[in-house]
């Protein structure tokens, strides 16, 4: 059943990322291009999609998930070096590309070879994360 | 208003409705990022069902959704070094932040995290700087 849901919740957000034309790269492009032409479009999408979502927030006080024995743990307030420096590596390749992880896996369809090698180097990134974690942890003792 | 701003409200709310269900009925946060990351480094074997059955609902429907209205264009950039390299940039930093546009955007800041409000002002201003320099000043993209 979770996964019956998992499912369904992926084809509303693959279907909503088509919708909002966020698996166009040149709409993505367009948004981060302040000094070109600016296409406001993906303030939209964020708003739209921030919306249920806080109300959704808001629900869980004081509540279980249907399938679930617990909600997420608040968030965490410290913020850290990885959230700043991972923010700022995804962010450049994001301006680079116009593709974030949700689109990229989307579009994997109809993207062409060019969608396929990105998801690849996608999952390729994500696989040695752990490891230049691990290392990154260690020369930070080694100060 | 032009029609891409409503598309991109209404898009928007379906992804924020995905995201909702997603939290209110499994207790999960939908973060694509983290999905697929979990799945692919190990981290996320308990419970790949689930992960595997997202993932294939995020390729399927839209493919068939674009599928249907006559096809669907990414407009991808041919340059294969700024794929390969925009593609390593995006898994290395969502993982290393633990997020990426779904899961510090829509759903950290929907709940006010801090971390999810830093996250999204990074990777926009990176993001922003990145199309700056690459477009305008140097022309590769």
């Amino acid at each position: 059943m979770r996964s019956f849901v998992s499912f369904l919740v992926g084809a509303l957000f693959g279907l909503g990322l088509l919708v909002s034309g966020m698996t166009d790269t040149t709409k993505v492009q367009g948004w981060l291009d302040i000094f070109g032409d600016w296409d406001p479009t993906l303030a939209f999408v964020m708003g739209g999609a921030i919306i249920p979502m806080a109300i959704a927030w808001r629900f869980t006080v004081g509540r279980k998930p249907m399938l679930a024995d617990a909600f997420p743990s608040p968030p965490e307030p410290r913020l850290g070096r990885n959230l700043v420096l991972g923010s700022t590596l995804f962010g450049m390749g994001w301006g680079l590309s116009g593709l974030c992880p949700g689109p990229a896996v989307a579009s994997l369809s109809f993207g062409g070879t060019g969608g396929v090698v990105f998801l690849l180097a996608m999952v390729a990134g994500m696989m040695i994360t752990p490891r230049l974690r691990n290392r990154m942890d260690q020369a930070a003792l080694a100060v | 208003m032009p029609i891409d701003w409503i598309m991109g409200l209404a898009g928007g709310v379906l992804i924020g409705t995905a995201a909702a269900l997603f939290l209110l009925v499994n207790g999960r946060v939908m973060g694509a990022s983290g999905i697929v990351g979990g799945l692919v480094d190990g981290s996320g074997r308990h419970d790949w069902q689930e992960r595997a059955a997202m993932i294939a609902g995020l390729i399927i429907v839209p493919g068939l959704a674009a599928f249907a209205v006559g096809g669907s264009e990414t407009h991808l950039t041919g340059n294969w070094a700024v794929i390969v390299i925009a593609g390593l940039l995006v898994g290395v930093g969502t993982r290393l932040a633990n997020g990426c546009t779904s899961g510090h955007g829509v759903c950290g800041i929907s709940r006010l995290s801090l971390r999810g409000i830093v996250a999204t002002a990074f990777y926009i201003g990176a993001g922003g700087l990145t199309v700056v320099l690459f477009k305008h000043l140097l022309g590769v993209i």
